[in-house]
């Protein structure tokens, strides 16, 4: 099958709502997207630290179990039993050798190869598996892994993906790097169920317009503003993006001037307690946000001193589930954990900065099921050619998203821009 | 564990009064009921059965708990919403200088404008409160959420 979409533009600055709403669509994008050519985050190597440690995730909407096998290599394969289709592993994590399936007992190897299953040759001479049936054959399909510093990527199809250090590109891979500079040591996580396609959580990573303006707790106690010095980059296929600021890079009277009604606000309201505020730098660029997100459905985040990966699961065409790993680095002292854990308070579900992106992709669910051919405007931060900039009052990644995802899946405008 | 009955009616009133300040959009009182110094988390089960630190909200001060609220007020933006919250019997563990350490299940509905209700979140407190002459105020909330997949999002306190 063959999407077929009416754009209205080749730039991408008009989106079709129904691309959120179709059952389809959204079935084809787990056939050409997550488990096509694309890189998707599976989960961090520190997670699984030890021999025969494993976890399971999902790429999309299909579940997968990320091991590491005696020998220190890293696995990925789909978690399903080829016998029958159950879940074969259905612990979060754990430590194993070996993964039994529970249905009946189909045994697979931590590399996720089918290794035995029982009465495979019959019991008392009746019964059994025919005598050529293949379990190499019949393994539960895998996926090629690739850790940059640390940070796992997976892809189900390596024979058509390019080079992971080429899908991420320089500015991919720099900025991975700068994340994972040190050891990390995980903190915890965070889950959220949002009422809205996944694509609508991939556009509000790419939309740096709305940060300063829907979280108002970023221009009301000046964590991030506009008016900072920042921008966005991209890499070269558009596919990917960074949001990114610099602290202490604006004065009281800009913000003033820029945010004129919630100006009043910035004179009144104060905290009573600003350590969550405060930032200590860590990194030798001086950003306090940095927000690179990795198509189809990761980013890194930084607010201040907290830390975090983000893994948007999709559920079915009208939800996700927004997974967050929070992490901190070994050498971290106490003091500087504990202010890691009080910088959380900004994000996740809960997060001052972060809690109305749930609530926005919600409503822009329930309004456009009905919204028939109408489109999105993308158009801040100009039309036509997408490029980096050095401003942040633009939501031109946006348009890079739907030109890289409209390529994947076929359904590009005739003479689309890249 | 012997508990008097002054004890148990100040803590269960406590608790009531906790539910029901939040329920009726009384955050202001709500922060009234803890102690200056006072701690307020909401963790999740999943974290702290791997005894992983991460927090979804963290106030170790009451200035913090209301700096939450003066944003719930006039800053941050949610969804539009009734709470109702349904707690069990009080499960006391020990007492120490009259503060008394305790865990309530609880279960939080939420009721949308429209009139849609749903289980928003399940899981228990683990409270600690300072019981003197005949008043309760607590020392600390641990909310310990069954529930970590926080449906949509969370803004108001648990």
């Amino acid at each position: 099958m063959e999407p077929k979409i009416d754009w209205p533009r080749n730039d991408y600055s008009r989106v079709p709502f129904w691309l959120h709403h179709d059952e389809a669509l959204y079935e084809l994008e787990m056939e050409r997207i997550f488990r096509g050519p694309a890189w998707s985050y599976l989960c961090l190597e520190a997670e699984i630290p030890h021999p025969g440690d494993f976890r399971t995730t999902w790429i999309g909407d299909t579940p997968v179990v990320v091991s590491r096998n005696k020998d220190g290599v890293i696995h990925a394969f789909v978690n399903r039993c080829s016998h029958r289709g159950a879940m074969i592993v259905r612990e979060l994590r754990g430590n194993a050798e070996r993964h039994v399936c529970l249905y009946h007992r189909w045994c697979y190897s931590g590399a996720g190869e089918l290794t035995g299953l029982p009465f495979r040759k019959g019991l008392r001479g009746e019964g059994g598996m025919p005598a050529d049936f293949d379990m190499r054959a019949e393994s539960p399909r895998k996926l090629a892994v690739a850790s940059v510093h640390g940070v796992l990527f997976g892809t189900f199809s390596p024979e058509h993906a390019e080079p992971i250090e080429s899908y991420l590109g320089e500015f991919g891979t720099g900025i991975v790097k700068r994340f994972m500079s040190r050891p990390i040591r995980i903190l915890g996580y965070s889950r959220q169920r949002i009422a809205g396609n996944w694509k609508l959580y991939a556009e509000n990573l790419r939309d740096t317009y709305h940060a300063s303006l829907l979280h108002e707790f970023f221009v009301t106690y000046g964590v991030d503003r506009a008016t900072q010095k920042g921008g966005v980059k991209m890499d070269a296929r558009h596919r990917h993006n960074m949001n990114h600021a610099y602290a202490a890079t604006d004065t009281q009277e800009e913000a003033k001037a820029a945010y004129s009604d919630t100006a009043a606000r910035l004179d009144r309201m104060q905290l009573r307690d600003t350590k969550l505020l405060q930032f200590k730098n860590e990194f030798a660029d001086g950003m306090n946000l940095a927000a690179p997100t990795f198509f189809p459905n990761a980013l890194l985040i930084q607010i201040n001193n907290s830390l975090a990966t983000r893994q948007i699961r999709p559920k079915g065409v009208a939800a996700h589930e927004v997974f967050q790993t929070v992490f901190g680095y070994v050498d971290d002292d106490e003091a500087m954990t504990r202010h890691r854990l009080i910088s959380a308070n900004l994000v996740g579900p809960a997060g001052f900065v972060s809690m109305e992106d749930g609530e926005a992709i919600e409503v822009v669910q329930k309004a456009t099921r009905s919204a028939g051919d109408a489109c999105a405007i993308v158009e801040m931060g100009g039309r036509g050619a997408v490029r980096d900039l050095a401003h942040r009052v633009t939501e031109t990644p946006i348009r890079g998203f739907w030109s890289y995802w409209a390529e994947l899946m076929g359904a590009e405008p005739p003479n689309a821009i890249r | 564990m012997k508990i008097p009955t002054q004890v148990r009616e100040a803590l269960g009133d406590l608790m009531a009064e906790y539910a029901l300040s939040i329920d009726e959009n009384r955050l202001e009182d709500w922060v009234e009921l803890f102690d200056e110094r006072c701690d307020y988390k909401v963790v999740t089960r999943e974290n702290v059965e791997q005894s992983l630190p991460n927090v979804l909200m963290w106030c170790d001060n009451k200035n913090m708990l209301r700096d939450r609220v003066q944003s719930y007020r006039h800053v941050n933006l949610y969804n539009p919403h009734y709470d109702r919250h349904v707690l069990g019997l009080l499960h006391f563990i020990e007492e120490k200088d009259s503060v008394w350490r305790f865990d309530v299940p609880y279960s939080l509905f939420q009721t949308e404008l429209e009139g849609a209700s749903r289980l928003f979140s399940v899981g228990r407190y683990r409270v600690e409160a300072l019981v003197e002459g005949g008043a309760a105020r607590l020392k600390s909330v641990t909310v310990i959420a069954d529930t970590g997949l926080v449906p949509s999002l969370l803004a108001t306190p648990v």
